[in-house]
């Protein structure tokens, strides 16, 4: 359980960024706390410093978008969740508890390219195969 | 429509497909890139790709995973035929057949031309140690050779990806030079202010910045070298970049950074207009109805984009007017780019007509973070800002919102 900030310090609208490692984002939305992984699934970006919407964010580099409450992109370019964090308050200082990294679904990268792809393409599975090895890699090692 | 060629299989590509079974086509797709790679993104090349850990330089190496656009579940949701290490040779008249260089042709109802465009490179010959930056074998010869020890390196350019190299190279520990032909970096994408704060971060970042002079020659020593395994390189390796003014600038490894050409030789007779990129109508729509164009090769509306941006969002368009065989939708998409250079993140969005005046709105130059507007007849027209990314999301929305409002 880390402790983040008093609750009148983090008004409707705003956000705060941990850092824990990987970083996490605080927000208030409307009234509603809540903790995802700060650092946008597609790329380098902080989703604490983005658009925040309802229970939306918008990554300030890309557009992509999460839902707060499940971590999901709601559109491209991000294709990977955002971990969530369970957040409390406790007497007026708002808490994250930290989500277990290997609770992060890992999805299955292209690695049988071969399958799909007609002859002529055998350098093609080279870049997603490995792909698929280094996700879960840091799936579990993060 | 049963068939529908997409030429290029890279972001603008990947994103043409997409939009084709997400709008409704059923048909056949077919997906045909030069490259042996699946889609994969470019922006990382020049920024994290080249600064990761030595560990994970091996091809396929831990650096790469995070560059693929695409997954096997998509892969097979896209229901494509992938013609990948292929380049598209011709197109026929009426666009009905998409001839490749292995020989074979596919025949189709209507194209999406997203063939991009290729690193310009300097005349005369390449020897070894010179690089461009754009593919990703580019990134990867460029980055075993910046692991062979501390190298003197010449950027040749100082648009983004000179700028970005040049960052990357510093922060792996090189003595690194900018060779930039204008007066200031970046003159034409964001004016003299801005390329002026450019300048000083290159300089404050570590980074020998040499303005107004072009490039005579590149010095080469006659003997093979023994890191060099390129054939397309003619036998010896850069020593030195010979600079206009007369200047000699000794180098180990030179990348050149001068812009890019549109793919577009492919098309050389056939009734499509070719001008600096495919001559499009604001819809991504080409001369011919059943073709469309969209990324970096296409010249939409007179304006021709080389925005990753650009190459998301035309897709969604020009694959909605290949559809109905006529446009039906036009382009409102707002320009707007990004680069990161010497850990300073730099977010520009607008259009910056020549004489635009600059106005800071927030925060400082001197402390590294701040928004500035690009303002011209009173009305605010472009945007940028330095680690300043909330204020600057507030003035793209109002300045997209805008730009909708007018269309």
């Amino acid at each position: 359980m880390i402790p983040v900030c008093r609750l009148e310090d983090l008004p409707a609208g705003e956000s705060v960024r941990l850092d824990t490692t990987p970083p996490v984002a605080v927000f208030n939305a409307d009234g509603a706390l809540y903790a995802v992984d700060d650092t946008c699934s597609h790329q380098d970006a902080s989703l604490s410093e983005g658009w925040l919407e309802g229970c939306l964010v918008e990554c300030p580099l890309h557009a992509a978008t999460f839902d707060l409450r499940t971590g999901q992109p709601t559109c491209l370019p991000a294709r990977r969740p955002v971990r969530t964090h369970r957040v409390s308050v406790v007497d007026g200082t708002i808490h994250v508890h930290l989500t277990e990294p290997a609770a992060v679904p890992v999805p299955v990268p292209a690695s049988a390219t071969s399958a799909i792809v007609p002859a002529g393409v055998s350098g093609a599975g080279s870049l997603s195969a490995t792909a698929h090895s280094t996700l879960t890699g840091e799936g579990s090692a993060a | 429509m049963n068939t529908v060629t997409v030429v290029g299989a890279s972001l603008a590509g990947l994103y043409a497909a997409r939009e084709l079974r997400a709008q409704g086509f059923d048909g056949r797709l077919v997906i045909v890139g030069a490259e042996p790679h699946l889609p994969y993104d470019r922006p990382p090349l020049s920024k994290d790709f080249l600064t990761s850990d030595p560990s994970n330089l091996l091809v396929g190496g831990a650096a790469e995973a995070p560059l693929a656009l695409t997954d096997t579940e998509e892969i097979g949701e896209l229901a494509a035929e992938w013609l990948l290490g292929v380049h598209a040779t011709g197109l026929d008249q009426h666009a009905r057949a998409v001839l490749l260089d292995d020989g074979r042709s596919v025949v189709t109802d209507g194209v999406v031309v997203a063939t991009g465009a290729s690193a310009r490179r300097l005349p005369g010959p390449w020897p070894a140690g010179v690089h461009t930056l754009r593919t990703l074998d580019d990134a990867r010869a460029l980055r075993a050779d910046l692991a062979q020890g501390t190298r003197r390196v010449v950027v040749i350019g100082g648009g983004f990806i000179g700028a970005e190299t040049a960052s990357s190279c510093v922060a792996l520990g090189h003595d690194v030079t900018v060779v930039e032909a204008a007066p200031l970096p970046l003159l034409p994408q964001l004016g003299p202010d801005m390329g002026a704060f450019c300048a000083d971060l290159h300089r404050r970042g570590g980074t020998r910045l040499l303005t107004g002079t072009g490039v005579a020659g590149l010095h080469r020593v006659a003997s093979p070298h023994s890191h060099s395994h390129s054939h397309s390189h003619s036998p010896g390796h850069v020593t030195a970049v010979e600079l206009s003014d007369g200047r000699l600038l000794p180098a180990d490894v030179v990348v050149v950074g001068i812009g890019a050409a549109p793919n577009t030789a492919w098309l050389a007779g056939t009734s499509l207009a070719v001008r600096d990129g495919v001559v499009c109508d604001d819809g991504c729509v080409t001369s011919l109805p059943n073709v469309v164009a969209v990324g970096d090769v296409a010249r939409v509306g007179g304006v021709r984009a080389e925005h990753w941006t650009s190459a998301t969002e035309l897709p969604r368009v020009a694959v909605r007017n290949l559809l109905a065989a006529r446009t039906v939708e036009t382009v409102t998409a707002l320009p707007y780019f990004w680069s990161d250079q010497y850990g300073s993140r730099i977010q520009f969005a607008g259009h910056r007509p020549a004489d635009a005046t600059v106005r800071i709105e927030e925060g400082s130059p001197d402390d590294g973070s701040f928004l500035a507007v690009y303002e011209h007849a009173g009305r605010v027209t472009a945007a940028l800002a330095v680690d300043c990314p909330r204020p600057f999301m507030k003035v793209r929305r109002e300045l997209r919102a805008r730009q909708v409002a007018a269309v």
